[in-house]
């Protein structure tokens, strides 16, 4: 029973220790975003304020963070399930377009189907559209050895284009920047149809699919066999294909399940927001914003929950900031601190020298270096 | 006939101009072991530097310097996390992107009080049909070639890159290489942006390098990590940009999306070995710790 106890314990301390260190991360990089409104003499609080309130002001608000957080939160997953492969699925941005895409067309084309398995079939096309476009790079990787970062940054352009050509050309609505609009039978359900709450956001129901996709993850890696084999061939190549493990099919099979969380979250963008694809630009940002979320969420599923909700947060607080006279790109400065913090391990670094330093000090102050 | 093929080589020349420094600063990066996916936002520093020197004092000889010293300040960020604290180069790439992308636009709006695009500032007027950036970027590319392939120094550079112990047992300094390549990329890739803002136009737009850092990562790869090579391929993927544009102007029916995409294509083709196979240098993208075995 004692033994039970320690052990609870002693894992509980180990978790806090793995949250502290981001979050002193972000703590910082708002303390940096504060001082540079502040050096343009702003009020660092009203921006703050704003900010807050912006998201999570009231139920609508709310409700308008969380469309964000789904899609935060999936692309997260993306990017976190590639990394504990020892992936960088810097493609979740095109996994993400495709996938949209193919939700569009699976939405329009095959109507006439039943509601639920309309929706249902929809996101399954977004999701398989995604999981081909990054199995692709993984086949890449396994088979010819070339690099998944540069593969994956080229089929973001390809993706992109190929979209905007689908678009302006099959899917387009005549002389309209973007395509048709999807049947409603593809639609997925708004909570705004029977909650007054939600009257005047697009909540819909991707967040419980995001949640459950996270859950879903977190059991394919730490539950089956084959999720111990995608995080050995993460942690080791060399000493996995030793222990018998295929490194090859583990490096495409964690590409593609990392694909169809990018291209479900872009299916959900189709069949839950959107209900149409526009004719891009530029990137959506939505991939790459799965970085941060993975690398805050230090590529844990249930991390990557947490800070889906704290980036979706800052996404969607930032046009209030700017009705105050902040500009929102502020937002993305302290987005990208963040991640320079988490990614170099910073506090984690600077707490182990001070350590050592002090160590160092007591054992010249005992004599026992000199 | 004559005419068209006049204005496509200008124009091609024209559009790879600016891939060439960024290009030029990745392979110094790569050859020296460190993954610069970072140039695009350091392209967009240096663009944006460019013009609010240029602002500021009038000169753009002076914005161009600015626009060197800022996105070698970047460069540095990248040295520094990446060699002293081992972290991701990738992620930290990818940062600096987010982070340049944000920082100009609320520079932007905090100076010229207005989103979108800066006013006109003074520029490098062109010198016949170039500017003086096409001029300049001939230059780097043959001192580039000259450095990396004819000089000890770029022997280190490619030692430290390919075999980063053996090089170190030599007595080279590891670190000190990584340094001096990752900012020399930056500033590299700086003079890429200002050749945007003050070489072609007169101003610094939001978004106006839209993933020009890219390509140029894209035109080094297909150019196989060589200064000379990944010339040739910025001019090769100038030329499906200005095919592009003359076949719009000529009314050709190219999809335009098509050409957009050639670029990427190639170069996952060339990554995969179907065009003549494209080797990273062996260390490209793994920290160096001395003493580890």
């Amino acid at each position: 029973m004692e033994n039970w106890i320690n052990e609870l314990k002693s894992s509980l301390k180990n978790t806090m220790k793995e949250i502290l260190y981001p979050l002193a991360a972000i703590v910082i990089s708002f303390i940096a975003g504060a001082i540079l409104v502040y050096a343009f003499g702003k009020s660092p609080i009203t921006a703050y304020k704003a900010l807050f309130f912006g998201a999570l002001g009231d139920w609508n608000k709310i409700g308008e963070t969380l469309v964000t957080t789904t899609t935060l939160i999936l692309t997260g997953l993306s990017v976190a399930f590639a990394f504990r492969c020892g992936l960088f699925n810097i493609g979740a941005e095109g996994q993400f377009i495709m996938g949209g895409v193919a939700a569009l067309w699976a939405g329009w084309a095959l109507s006439g189907l039943p509601p639920i398995l309309h929706v249902t079939v929809t996101l399954l096309a977004g999701a398989l559209a995604g999981g081909i476009w990054a199995g692709i790079v993984g086949w890449l990787k396994a088979k010819v050895g070339s690099h998944e970062v540069i593969n994956s940054i080229m089929m973001n352009y390809i993706a992109m284009n190929l979209s905007n050509y689908l678009i302006m050309t099959v899917f387009n609505e005549p002389d309209k920047a973007f395509s048709y609009e999807i049947a409603p039978t593809a639609k997925l359900w708004r909570f705004a149809e029977s909650f007054v709450q939600f009257k005047y956001s697009r909540l819909h129901t991707g967040i419980i699919i995001a949640l459950i996709v996270a859950l879903i993850a977190y059991y394919i890696l730490n539950k089956t066999i084959r999720g111990y084999e995608i995080r050995a061939v993460g942690f080791n190549p060399s000493a996995s294909e030793y222990g018998g493990i295929n490194v090859n099919r583990n490096i495409i099979l964690a590409m593609v399940i990392s694909g169809l969380f990018s291209g479900l979250a872009g299916g959900i963008q189709t069949a839950g927001v959107q209900y149409r694809v526009n004719n891009l630009f530029g990137f959506t940002g939505y991939g790459f914003d799965g970085i941060s979320v993975a690398l805050v969420g230090n590529n844990h599923p249930i991390g990557v929950i947490l800070s889906g909700v704290l980036f979706g947060a800052l996404q969607k607080g930032g046009p209030m900031m700017q009705i105050e006279g902040i500009p929102k790109e502020v937002v993305g400065i302290i987005q990208g601190i963040i991640i320079l913090f988490v990614a170099s391990n910073f506090v984690r670094v600077m707490v182990q020298k001070y350590k050592e330093n002090k160590e160092i000090k007591a054992q010249v102050a005992k004599g026992e270096v000199k | 006939m004559l005419s068209i093929i006049s204005i496509l080589v200008a124009s091609t020349i024209r559009s790879a101009t600016p891939l060439i420094f960024p290009a030029l600063g990745g392979t110094f990066s790569e050859r020296s072991g460190v993954v610069n996916i970072g140039l695009d936002g350091m392209m967009a520093v240096g663009a944006f530097s460019a013009v609010l020197v240029s602002y500021k004092t009038g000169s753009p000889l002076l914005g161009l310097f600015g626009a060197m010293i800022i996105g070698g300040l970047f460069g540095w960020l990248l040295a520094f996390l990446s060699i002293h604290f081992k972290a991701n180069q990738v992620v930290v790439g990818t940062a600096i992107n987010i982070l340049a992308g944000s920082l100009t636009t609320f520079l932007l709006v905090e100076i010229w009080g207005k989103p979108g695009q800066t006013d006109n500032v003074n520029y490098f007027t062109p010198w016949g049909p170039f500017n003086m950036f096409t001029y300049l970027a001939l230059i780097l590319v043959l001192v580039s070639y000259y450095v990396l392939y004819k000089t000890p120094f770029g022997l280190r550079i490619r030692a430290v890159g390919e075999h980063p112990r053996a090089a170190d047992t030599l007595g080279v300094n590891v670190y000190m290489m990584r340094y001096i390549c990752v900012i020399l990329s930056g500033i590299l890739a700086g003079i890429g942006g200002a050749s945007l803002s003050i070489g072609s136009i007169s101003l610094f737009k939001e978004g106006m390098v839209a993933g020009k850092g890219f390509i140029a990562l894209a035109a080094m790869i297909f150019g196989k990590w060589h200064p000379i090579g990944a010339a040739l391929a910025c001019l090769f993927f100038g030329l499906a940009d200005a095919i592009q544009t003359i076949s719009m102007s000529y009314g050709l029916n190219v999809p335009k999306e098509f050409l957009f995409a050639l670029p990427y294509m190639l170069t996952m083709l060339a990554v995969s070995g179907l065009v003549g196979k494209a080797t990273a240098p062996a260390a490209d993208g793994i920290p160096y710790e001395k003493g580890e075995k």
